[in-house]
């Protein structure tokens, strides 16, 4: 699957499509480490550093002045300065102040305390004297990497595949999705990390049937259900635990070698050099004990040592509850799925805590079948987002058909969830529910978009809180408010709400509870893109040539079908507008290419028209001949429907 | 690849509009425009036309897949992340439709349900969620207390056999009802299967409850 990189110098271009600048990436943007790779003719290619190393720690340290230093750097300035570093940051995506109560203690920064009188709203972090969102953090790993691929494949990168766990809600897929955005990057798709495992298996090892992908990293946990052949890989259900991962491994090692120092040093409070101490510690002994089986190791801090031994079955002992907890949930999605442990004919292990024996040993003996990791689990998933990238610029024949992890539903009376769209509905999926007022003359109505699967909305996750109004008065019960959700291929909600009576609308793209809204992402965009309306006047000249192209093909087309209906003045009126089109295509200005775009638009109209007058009489013949023609509905009048159809 | 059929197509249809990109005619229902090949909006068809079978209640599930996957690796939005917005627009619209389809039809009870009411439009205002039936309503009862009192696993199995002969039963008794046009019969049977399905979901809750108090 890897190939071996070639060595080349900035600017050259070392692959074949590499002067192809729509070139793709596929981004792992992991809790513990990331990853970027790029396919070329469904071959993968993992990009590397000059010591060969693949995995990009997901950690970003700021100087004071702002800059950031992302990865083994960053990583190495955790223990010296862990005021200036963040690690874990992507347990913290599309998380509200009120989420983090749940994570209290278990986070390696500090976290803002929330601003009097807000309610809700993104976390901040204090780092180097700066207040910054998980997003920004996200961005510049996500900016190294595309700096990574940019040096070695020598040409600018601007399009990529990023993946997020599978159990990711709506806000975190939201939260990555802005953090491309802020790096400039293009997000072509967000694919769930086990359907991208999935994919690489599939295409490179040939995968067929139904199978099982356990993936546990750093910092969440994802199983999907599987079915593979002919190029389909259609999920069938999937689940997790946003919030479950190796981190917790080694929390739970830390704590227990915390204890143990307490005992000796007696009891006091944990100062925060010791807690990230014996959590560096912790990991290292957690690594260790997936290849020996017992070590020592020392806990040095603020002059105290204290010496630690540690047995693989201790450790095991430790997370035992954390592993069966992924069982448990493997349990369930397999129900979900319809499907028993013996239908699956293979696990493919993604991430880098399915390294630890104890994981590899139940997972095995729950499917009763040995796990796959032929492909490095650290890397498999990158590489399903590079071959995921290259389908969607280059093209493929394969199809991946994905699911919606979670319920989605609205708040009704008494604080009880309506599921709208069940959990595991296949994606794109749009469906509507009515609803109606409970008071005579109620002239607004809340909508509250919830997601998960507890019957009642304080156990949910809230998305996105929004008001209809303009509900004209009527007594309670009489108006038809329909509540439609839809969700893209991407996996992010978009919900309006119609009262029908009347047409009074409300859209929303759901981001406000947790995400950051459009003016805090465009001061963002501001402050840290140096080039940004460079970046973005060359993505709408790019838009306008890709209109501008289907418009001239569009021409190019209806003249090689319907050229006769054209005389050689007229043609040649056309083919001047055309060649215009070409011209200013090939140009670099915006304006110039949409005017003759619109020209183009003008000067084919009368053909247009002619060619409906043929394609209207040539049904309408083929309806006498076979005698079939319907009378309540005119054929001429059909010209009138597109209007209708647009909607 | 899509040509031919949609020239047959063209043959059938009186309903003939605009393709919004090079504005030339096509037939009602295509998917892609013959003359330029873009991306068509989804058009008004039921959902056994949509996937190309006939309106039974009889499906080839592994044939309803095949064209299923035939037509999303047409229109499945990842064929058009490079095209222009109202391309992807449309191939999300497009592939919304497919799976709204595709998910119906693939089950018997959801396929009973739809059929009922594409059959029946009007006739059967309240649908087949009314319970008036005492026959179900007694046989639902029944099956759910012997559920409650279930204390051994045996017990839970053998009621998960009945409710899983029962559910076949009632799928080949749907199918004989809808070929004699027998609506009524094909409502009532609609909602015996909602509770049969039902019963299969608190049989799970059931299992779990025992399995949790060993």
């Amino acid at each position: 699957m890897v190939d071996l990189l070639q060595i080349h110098e900035p600017g050259e271009t070392p692959l074949p499509h590499a002067d192809d600048a729509s070139v793709a990436i596929g981004i792992d943007l992991g809790t513990t480490n990331s990853v970027v790779a790029i396919s070329t003719d469904g071959k993968t290619q993992v990009l590397r550093d000059d010591d060969g190393q693949a995995l990009v720690p997901s950690v970003v340290a700021y100087a004071p002045d702002g800059s950031a230093v992302v990865g083994a750097l960053a990583k190495r300035l955790l223990l010296d300065r862990p005021d200036c570093v963040v690690s874990s940051v992507k347990r913290l995506m599309g998380r509200g102040v009120g989420d983090l109560k749940a994570l209290a203690g278990t986070l390696p920064f500090e976290v803002e305390p929330p601003k009097e009188g807000s309610e809700g709203g993104m976390v901040r972090l204090r780092v180097a004297g700066h207040s910054l969102t998980p997003v920004q953090v996200s961005a510049e790993i996500l900016t190294a990497l595309k700096e990574r691929a940019e040096e070695q494949l020598g040409q600018k990168v601007e399009k990529a595949v990023v993946t997020v766990p599978a159990y990711f809600d709506d806000a975190a897929r939201t939260a990555t999705r802005d953090a491309a955005r802020l790096a400039g990057l293009e997000v072509l798709r967000l694919v769930n990390e086990p359907t991208a495992a999935a994919l690489a298996y599939g295409l490179d090892k040939g995968a067929e049937g139904l199978y099982a992908v356990y993936d546990l990293g750093g910092g969440t946990f994802d199983i999907s259900i599987l079915r593979m052949e002919k190029g389909v890989f259609q999920v069938l259900a999937t689940g997790g635990d946003a919030a479950l991962g190796g981190d917790d491994f080694d929390h739970a090692v830390a704590e227990h070698f915390l204890g143990q120092r307490a005992k000796r040093l007696g009891a006091r409070a944990i100062t925060p050099s010791e807690a990230k101490m014996a959590l560096m510690t912790a990991r290292l002994a957690k690594e260790c004990l997936s290849r020996q089986t017992e070590g020592e190791w020392v806990l040095d801090v603020d002059e105290r040592q204290t010496g630690h031994r540690i047995d693989r079955a201790t450790f095991e002992d430790l997370i035992t509850p954390l592993v069966e907890r992924t069982t448990d949930i493997c349990r369930a999605v397999m129900d979900d799925a319809g499907v028993g442990p013996a239908d699956v004919r293979g696990v493919v292990l993604v991430g880098g805590s399915t390294r630890v024996p104890m994981v590899r040993r139940r997972v095995a003996e729950l499917f009763d079948a040995r796990p796959l990791s032929d492909i490095d689990p650290d890397e498999v998933v990158a590489c399903g987002a590079a071959l995921q990238a290259e389908a969607l610029t280059v093209g493929s024949d394969t199809l991946l058909l994905d699911v919606t992890p979670l319920s989605l539903g609205i708040e009704t009376m008494g604080g009880m969830v309506e599921k709208i769209i069940p959990r595991n509905t296949p994606i794109p999926v749009a469906k509507a529910q009515d609803f109606t007022t409970y008071q005579d003359g109620q002239g607004a109505m809340s909508i509250h978009v919830l997601q998960g699967e507890r019957e009642m909305a304080d156990q949910c996750r809230s998305l996105a809180k929004f008001v209809l109004t303009g509900i004209p008065p009527m007594t309670a019960g009489a108006a038809r408010i329909r509540v439609s959700f839809a969700v893209d291929a991407d996996g992010l909600l978009t919900v309006s709400a119609r009262e029908e009576t009347t047409g009074v609308e409300q859209k929303v793209e759901v981001k406000p509870s947790y995400g950051l809204t459009e003016e805090e992402m465009g001061e963002m965009l501001y402050d840290s893109l140096r080039n940004a309306q460079a970046d973005m006047d060359r993505r709408l000249l790019a838009e306008a040539r890709v209109e501008a192209n289907r418009a001239l093909n569009a021409v190019v087309s209806a003249l090689n079908i319907d050229g006769d209906l054209l005389d050689d003045g007229e043609r040649a009126q056309v083919e001047r507008v055309m060649a215009a089109v070409r011209d200013a295509v090939a140009g670099e200005d915006r304006d110039i290419i949409n005017a003759a775009a619109e020209d183009l638009e003008k000067a084919t109209r009368e053909f247009a028209e002619r060619r409906m007058d043929r394609g209207i009489s040539a049904a309408l013949a083929g309806q006498s001949v076979d005698g079939l023609v319907d009378d309540d509905e005119p054929a001429g009048n059909a010209a009138t429907e597109p209007e209708k159809q647009d909607h | 690849m899509q040509k031919e059929a949609q020239k047959a197509d063209a043959a059938e249809r009186p309903r003939v509009s605009p393709c919004w990109s090079c504005q030339g005619p096509v037939p009602g229902e295509a998917l892609f425009c013959h003359t330029c090949q873009a991306v068509q909006p989804p058009g008004g068809d039921d959902h056994f036309s949509r996937l190309g079978l006939d309106t039974d209640f009889d499906v080839d599930v592994a044939a309803l897949e095949r064209r299923y996957f035939d037509l999303q690796r047409q229109l499945h939005p990842d064929r058009f992340a490079t095209r222009t917005a109202r391309e992807r627009l449309l191939s999300q619209q497009q592939a919304t439709s497919l799976n709204e389809a595709f998910e119906t039809l693939k089950d018997p009870l959801r396929r009973a349900d739809y059929l009922v009411h594409l059959k029946g439009a009007g006739v059967l205002p309240e649908g087949c969620d009314a319970v008036n039936d005492p026959v179900i309503l007694m046989e639902a009862m029944e099956l759910r207390e012997a559920l409650a009192e279930a204390e051994a696993s045996h017990e839970v199995d053998a009621i998960a056999r009945r409710t899983r002969e029962d559910i076949d039963e009632c799928i080949a008794e749907l199918s004989r009802a809808f070929d004699a046009e027998d609506l009524e019969g094909a409502c009532r049977l609609t909602t015996r299967l909602k509770y049969l399905r039902k019963l299969g979901d608190e049989i799970r809750a059931r299992r779990a409850k025992l399995a949790s108090n060993d």
